[in-house]
Formats: structure tokens, C-alpha cells, sequence
């Protein structure tokens, strides 16, 4: 149950990823319309970086062999890789917090965010 | 029970169900896979499997609980021997009938058998699966002289991987450059000094007349040149053939694969098919083609499940194959075919380029080597049908991703 502060909300370019290293986690945060998501920034399939991925819309492309992931839960739209984690986000002050926990399963995420949206 | 059953379980079938369930469709699903492992991913087979960096647990696509939860029932370790339309059932070969209302047909394809004398020798491999990775794998170190037959994606693969592991590696290509259908020269060059400079002999214009033995075993290639090889092992990675007989069979329409429309749906309502099997105009190619990539199972497998589930969207997508050979990561995007200008991006010394190609002024295709950035940026291009300047797209002084902003906005 941790929260850790990565950086000011001013510092994300919108539409633009962006990594951070915390430890030997590597997350990246997704600014999109003042949003911020963030998710683990390695690829679930090969060590490829998500930060270095394409956005469009709420989907982040990993550059290195198009799977497709949707930042606000990391489900990957695609059958053939699996999910990365999603973590909760607050800003406080303008600063950005990101729940690293660890995290649920990512499937686990899904249906959280499944249940919150009918 | 009727339903959704989906012959085959790797890329294309997963996908299917999975989109078909995506798209709301509440009906059974089944996916039948000849294979009894979980469906796998097969690009690190030649590469980091062989490598022992990856074990077969990590190749799995989704767990037992992620198709459970999803509802899609697996019939693994079993094939399909027959479809009868009529009755609308799947005849699975251990003598169960499945019933369906809807039918994808999603059997891939297999490795071409090379058709020499001595072809049957014990210590020539394949590889396509699971189980022929691991048979190759055991035999790998065991070997000591290696002759890899064909320089495409596979041979070049299991070259740079059996090279790693410190075996003698001779590539055997027919063609006069390396993956000719696929990538521009300087990309085929550029590979070749890589595997030069990685011990791999490489014999191009060559072609392999004959296998000699000992004891039943692998012992000489004999070259159409005449020369002769010594092998312990060989390794044979000279393209597939679709599977499309129990479609054919079926009276279904096949033509170097299962002949399918935009939506994967073959010309009887219902009965679909996907990935390496299927047949399909692709704007692209600006012909009908069989396409083997995984990209090409993923989106035309989805296409195909959005349809069965009453949602139908075009299969559009542009066409992407990638190769990891050494440190090296090959990515293509688009179909470089009948291209007639070339311009580089990027250092080719550095390692660190992409080809853009141009067909009649309009970009086509870009082979990269270790440039991820600028493949998405391509299929996005390509996808939207804008063409930078040549002269634009060589320009690293132009960030990569501008060229997309300034053309979006041309076009607006």
C-alpha cells in the first residue's frame, strides 16, 4: 500500500508517454484530456518499453511488436498478450501520486473497471 | 450445443473467440487445437527458446483461468477430420461431432518438406511447433556443423540462434540476396554482414540436389554447385503451405488457401476462416494473398469474431512482420513489392536505420532495423495513405512523429 510521488502534473506532455523508474519498477504515465493513467512500462510479452510506445486515444502501441494496451486498465486488446497492471493515480497539489501496490492481477483490474462502468 | 467451434488454437483461433466474445456474443464458444499444450506464442521457438531464455510455461498466450473466465471451452489434443456443412458438425478424429452455428476455420500452416534424395534422413528438423522447438532444441547441443536451408525468416533465425550457441552454421539460400521478398538490399546486405560477422557462412545462389548418410544419419548437403557439406544436423526453413484440405474437402472454395472476403467469411454463410490458411484481397498487395505473420492472424482473427458476434468491420490492417536475429530487431511494415525508390533513415553503420519504400511517389513499406519509432509511424502513414517527401522521410533532423503532425494537418 504505497503511495509514490513521480512528478509534477505540469511536467506529462499531453498525449505523450512517459517512463519512470521507481526502484526496479518501471511504470509509465499517460497524460490524455488532464487525465493521467499509468501502467507498468514493460510490455507484457518482451522487454520493450511503453513509455517509447505510440498513444492514440486511450490505447498505448508497443513499438516493438504492436500490441495494443488500454492505459486505463492495461488490458491488452489483443488475444495474443497478456495484461499489463494498471495503477491507481491521484494528483494532490499538482503533484503526481501512483499506487504502487504491486497490483491485483490485471484481470482482476478488468472486472473492477467493468463493474464501475455498465 | 451449437455455437461458435473454431478449428485451431494459435493465433488467429484465440483471437477469434476471444473478439467474438468481446463483441457480446453469448453463445458457446469452442476453440479445438491439434495440439495439447495451452495456445503458444511461436516466434521465440527459434529464437529465445532455442536460446533456453525463455521455457515453455512463459510462451503461454492467456492461462487456463483466462479463457475459463471468458468462457471459451478449449478441446486440446484433438483433431478435426472433417466439416459437414449439412449437418452443421465438426468431426473431431477421436470420433466426437460438434455442432455449430458458426465455423472458423483457423488451421495455420505447415513446413514445406524439402523433396531431395536423402530428405528422409534422421537429423533434418523443421520447425513449426512446439514440439518440433523441442526436438531441435536437444539436437542443437548435440550438433557441432550446421546447415540451414533457406535464408528467410526462419533459417536466419535458427542460424543467429545456433551461432550464439557456438555451433558451425552455413546458410543455404537459393535467392541472390537475403530475404528477397521481404526487405529492401541494403537491409538484406546489411543482415548479411551480420551473420558474416557472427561466424555464419552464408551461401547465396546456392541450392541444396541431395543429403547423404551414415547409419540412417544426417552426414553431407550436397550443393547444386557440387559442393558437399558436412552436417550433423539440418535445418530446413523453406516457407509453408497452407492447410486448407478439410475446407477443401468440405467443398469450400481454396486457391493457396481458404478464399475469404473482408470479414474472413468464406462465400458459405457462417463458415469463416483465418491467419496463414485464408486467402484474401489485400489493398495492399493489390492482390489476393496468403499472408503468415502474426499480426495478419491477430487482426484478420478479430475481424472474423466481430462479424460472427453481428458487429462487422473491415480487415484493413496494414501488413507488419518482424525478426530478432543477434541483437538485431528487423520490423516491416507495409508490402515492399514492386517498390521503385528507396530512401534511408537513419545510420546504416550505426545499426540504427529504416528503409522508407515509394511506389509511383506513394509510400508502400519501411523495413527498420532497431528503429521501433519510425515503424509505428509508417503504418500509421501507410494506414492513411499520406506519403512524405523522400527527401522528408530521410531527415532525421525531423523528428519522426511530425511528419505524421504536418501531413495530418495537409491533409485537414
Amino acid at each position: 500500500m504505497t503511495w509514490k510521488h513521480i512528478c509534477a502534473a505540469t511536467e506529462l506532455p499531453e498525449g505523450e508517454p512517459v517512463g519512470f523508474k521507481i526502484g526496479d519498477q518501471r511504470i509509465a504515465l499517460y497524460k490524455i484530456d488532464d487525465e493521467i493513467f499509468a501502467t507498468d512500462d514493460v510490455c507484457s510479452h518482451a522487454f520493450a518499453l511503453l513509455s517509447t510506445g505510440f498513444l492514440e486515444g486511450h490505447l498505448v502501441e508497443c513499438p516493438l511488436h504492436g500490441a495494443m494496451f488500454d492505459v486505463r486498465d492495461g488490458r491488452c486488446r489483443s488475444g495474443a498478450y497478456k495484461d499489463v497492471r494498471a495503477f491507481k493515480v491521484e494528483i494532490r497539489d499538482r503533484e503526481v501520486y501512483v499506487h504502487l501496490d504491486g497490483g491485483p492481477a490485471s484481470e482482476d483490474v478488468r472486472d473492477n473497471v467493468t463493474d464501475a462502468t455498465p | 450445443m451449437s455455437g461458435l467451434v473454431v478449428i485451431g488454437a494459435s493465433y488467429a483461433g484465440v483471437q477469434v473467440a476471444l473478439s467474438a466474445r468481446d463483441a457480446g456474443y453469448a453463445e458457446p464458444v469452442t476453440v479445438v487445437g491439434e495440439e495439447k499444450s495451452l495456445p503458444y506464442q511461436r516466434p521465440p521457438l527459434s529464437k529465445d527458446f532455442l536460446l533456453n531464455e525463455v521455457r515453455e510455461p512463459q510462451l503461454i498466450l492467456r492461462d487456463d483461468a483466462f479463457f475459463k473466465s471468458n468462457r471459451i471451452d478449449l478441446v486440446l489434443g484433438q483433431r478435426a477430420v472433417e466439416i459437414d456443412r449439412q449437418a452443421k458438425q465438426v468431426a473431431l478424429a477421436g470420433g466426437a461431432r460438434l455442432d455449430f452455428d458458426s465455423l472458423v476455420i483457423a488451421t495455420g500452416s505447415r513446413a514445406r518438406r524439402i523433396l531431395v534424395p536423402g530428405a528422409e534422413l534422421d537429423g533434418i528438423c523443421y520447425l513449426r511447433s512446439l514440439t518440433d522447438a523441442c526436438d531441435l532444441k536437444g539436437r542443437l547441443e548435440q550438433a557441432n556443423e550446421i546447415v540451414v536451408v533457406g535464408g528467410g525468416f526462419i533459417g536466419l533465425e535458427v542460424a543467429a540462434s545456433a551461432a550464439k550457441l557456438g555451433n558451425k552454421v552455413t546458410v543455404i539460400e537459393a535467392a541472390s540476396r537475403l530475404l528477397e521478398r521481404a526487405v529492401s538490399t541494403i537491409v538484406s546486405r546489411f543482415l548479411l554482414d551480420a551473420h558474416a560477422r557472427a561466424g555464419v557462412d552464408v551461401r547465396l545462389g546456392e541450392t541444396v540436389v541431395a543429403m547423404t548418410g551414415h547409419d540412417g544419419r544426417i552426414a553431407e548437403v550436397v550443393l547444386g554447385s557440387g559442393t558437399r557439406l558436412r552436417a550433423d544436423l539440418v535445418v530446413v526453413g523453406i516457407g509453408v503451405i497452407a492447410n486448407d484440405e478439410l475446407a477443401s474437402t468440405a467443398g469450400l472454395k481454396c486457391c493457396n488457401g481458404i478464399v475469404v472476403n473482408e470479414h474472413g467469411s468464406t462465400e458459405v454463410p457462417g463458415i469463416y476462416a483465418a491467419g496463414d490458411c485464408a486467402n484474401h484481397y489485400n489493398r495492399f498487395a493489390d492482390e489476393w494473398i496468403r499472408m503468415e505473420s502474426v499480426q495478419h492472424a491477430q487482426d484478420q482473427g478479430r475481424v472474423a469474431g466481430l462479424a460472427i458476434a453481428g458487429s462487422h468491420e473491415r480487415y484493413d490492417s496494414v501488413p507488419r512482420f518482424w525478426s530478432d536475429q543477434y541483437d538485431l530487431k528487423l520490423q516491416i511494415v507495409g508490402l515492399s513489392g514492386r517498390s521503385d525508390q528507396v530512401v534511408t533513415r537513419g545510420s546504416v553503420e550505426d545499426g540504427r536505420f529504416s528503409v522508407f519504400h515509394y511506389r509511383q511517389g506513394r509510400l508502400v513499406a519501411a523495413d527498420s532495423i532497431n528503429r521501433p519509432g519510425d515503424q509505428m509511424v509508417a503504418r500509421r502513414l501507410i494506414a492513411a495513405g499520406i506519403s512524405p517527401a523522400p527527401e522528408q522521410a530521410g531527415d532525421c533532423s525531423l523528428d519522426i512523429k511530425s511528419l505524421l503532425k504536418a501531413d495530418e494537418k495537409t491533409v485537414a
